[in-house]
């Protein structure tokens, strides 16, 4: 087990170490003196000498490819251009609603997907599994925005019953915050429980259909008992598996999801940094998101290397 | 009703028999197969008129799409304007048809990049290994750290918002799955017989990848592309409606969408009439990817 998680631990590591050069090379790359844009109405020689001298960026770039790695270890990822305060303080303040809304829709996806996609494979051929499987397929072909113009539309414009946009912390007002959050959460969500439910049902066929099922079934535990212990947990390795390979799209969605609802998280940071030119925000936001989901994935792996032993022992990953 | 409907470049030269038998063998039971070509089959219609609607935008519009009349701002779908017209006036239905140009160029273009750059480095990994393969592999990893959409921020950071800017955005999204799919299939088939033949015959690498293996995995990248193209028309309309693709007042899905946002209450069709082209132009392409992709890769067509 050990030595499976440090590989991948060890991989993680140059991934994270490349996504930073990346960063770092990109946001050098924008055409414009950094000076220039750091001075702002101050522009004599003097000034942006003294700019430069200050944000160190007369050193080498390897110098100041150090110092930047070195202090977004320590948390620290500098000012923003356009509000003046530390980058990191903007993301802590938006790394809750991101979080939120992205838990409640994992929630939405895992429940509406795993119960979409059992009842899909258990009941083969009957209306149900044509409404699951329809369900899906409109799940994957519906742009996630349009959805949630039209969500928006029918439940918060024709009838009011959810909140179009506007945030409230869930500490401030718990039912404000639901009623808020429901519809981000479902458009978010929506396109992930459709990928959910397919992957599902198709790894329930194949567990129903194996030998120890119908020992179980032999030895006389009952049909319920079946499909819940035996092959729904077998089939939980692929859901877990497709959850991570499919967070890189919930991390997007977030971003138009919180466009579309106004809710103030990492994408409308992410969004607002790239029309105001706040590049030491693109930088901090960018970093994050990608640390972010290289750890998701770890954490993935990890589990389910809990879940099915034969990952860690048997060395490859299937 | 026992012929399949959809007969292929890949069957046609084989004896009707045999077809007959590749059909049966691939379908499963054949009312399955026939359900399944007739939505591909449907899928395929749909998609050439989407093609053919953009091609022809110019001719089969009713308007000029950029062409603003303020009486008429935010009229209801009508005889004279069948899809309404948004907040300046403007035609929606000749602004759809100018959008899908852009969807369908997006989409072909980017699909087109990912494949220039995905194909080789691919086929180095799967064909070199060692110390090519975990390159390739490492620079896989890097790209899919980036989400998709933060990949096209940053780019719009860089080369500033413009079409071709997300055009790229799109592409470079892509890159990862063709790699993995190439080296896939190089991997595949570097231990087939003919290839081994061919190396034995004195045939350098070049000849071996370009002339024996590129053209076997083909069937296998159709079906990616058939996969990336619907992807990336989503792609066009989602960084347009964030104002990061196609630049307003030029028309696209997305950024007709994104205007509608300020009169949803007022003028609903302004956001319905759009989406419901990207959703019909996705499940198209979608429908026909799935078709292709039973009939040209039958170990994916498990589902």
């Amino acid at each position: 087990m050990n030595h499976y998680l440090l590989k991948r631990l060890r991989q993680s590591l140059i991934t994270l170490f490349l996504v930073s050069v990346v960063v770092f090379a990109g946001v050098r790359a924008i055409p414009g003196d950094p000076a220039l844009a750091l001075a702002g109405e101050e522009r004599s020689p003097e000034a942006l000498a003294a700019i430069r001298e200050q944000y160190g960026l007369n050193d080498s770039i390897f110098e100041q490819y150090w110092r930047f790695v070195s202090h977004a270890v320590t948390g620290d990822l500098g000012v923003s251009a356009r509000t003046g305060l530390p980058v990191d303080d903007a993301i802590v303040g938006a790394l809750p609603v991101t979080v939120e809304l992205a838990l409640l829709s994992l929630l939405f996806a895992v429940v509406v997907g795993i119960g979409a996609g059992v009842i899909a494979a258990v009941r083969r051929g009957r209306p149900s599994e044509w409404l699951a499987n329809g369900l899906a397929l409109l799940g994957l072909s519906v742009p996630n925005f349009w959805l949630g113009i039209v969500l928006v539309l029918s439940l918060a414009i024709a009838v009011p019953v959810f909140a179009a946009s506007g945030y409230v912390p869930f500490g401030v007002d718990p039912v404000d915050n639901l009623r808020r959050m429901v519809l981000p959460a479902i458009v978010l969500g929506s396109g992930l429980a459709a990928v959910v439910m397919r992957q599902t049902r198709a790894a329930m066929l194949d567990s129903l259909s194996a030998d120890y099922v119908r020992t179980a079934r032999a030895k006389g535990l009952s049909r319920r008992q079946v499909i819940g212990s035996h092959a729904l947990r077998n089939s939980l390795v692929t859901v877990v598996t497709i959850l991570g390979l499919q967070l890189g799209q919930l991390i997007s969605g977030a971003v138009v999801t919180e466009q579309i609802f106004v809710l103030p998280g990492f994408g409308k940071l992410t969004i607002d940094a790239v029309f105001t030119r706040d590049y030491a925000m693109l930088q901090g936001v960018v970093l994050c998101t990608s640390a972010a989901y290289i750890l998701i994935n770890l954490l993935v792996d990890v589990a389910y290397s809990v879940i099915d032993p034969r990952i860690r022992l048997g060395g490859a990953p299937r | 009703m026992t012929t399949p409907t959809t007969p292929t470049t890949s069957t046609t030269a084989l004896t009707s028999p045999t077809r007959a038998r590749l059909a049966r063998a691939a379908g499963g039971t054949r009312t399955r197969a026939l359900l399944r070509d007739r939505l591909a089959l449907t899928g395929g219609v749909i998609a050439a008129l989407f093609v053919l609607a953009a091609l022809l935008a110019p001719l089969i519009s009713p308007y000029d799409p950029a062409q603003a009349d303020f009486e008429n701002a935010l009229a209801q779908p009508s005889w004279s304007h069948w899809l309404g017209t948004d907040d300046l006036g403007r035609d929606q239905l000749s602004r759809v048809f100018h959008g899908l140009r852009a969807s369908l160029q997006v989409g072909l273009l980017a699909v087109v990049l990912a494949f220039v750059v995905g194909v080789p480095l691919g086929l180095l990994a799967g064909y070199y290994g060692r110390f090519a393969d975990s390159t390739v592999s490492r620079i896989t990893e890097t790209m899919l750290a980036f989400p998709f959409l933060v990949l096209a921020v940053g780019l719009a950071a860089i080369l500033g918002p413009s079409l071709l800017n997300a055009t790229i955005a799109i592409g470079i999204s892509q890159v990862p799955a063709v790699i993995r799919i190439t080296r896939a299939e190089t991997l595949r088939l570097k231990n087939v017989d003919f290839v081994a033949a061919a190396v034995a015959n004195g045939g350098g690498d070049g000849t071996v990848l370009f002339r024996h293996i590129l053209p076997n995995a083909a069937s296998a990248l159709t079906v990616q592309a058939t996969v990336g193209i619907p992807a990336a028309i989503i792609g066009e309309a989602l960084l347009s409606f964030l104002g990061l693709g196609v630049q307003p007042p030029e028309p696209s899905l997305g950024v007709m969408l994104s205007s509608a946002q300020s009169f949803l209450a007022a003028a609903p069709w302004m956001a319905v009439f759009p989406g419901l082209a990207i959703v019909a132009a996705t499940l198209a392409f979608n429908l026909l990817g799935d078709g292709l992709r039973d009939v040209l890769d039958p170990r994916g067509a498990t589902r």
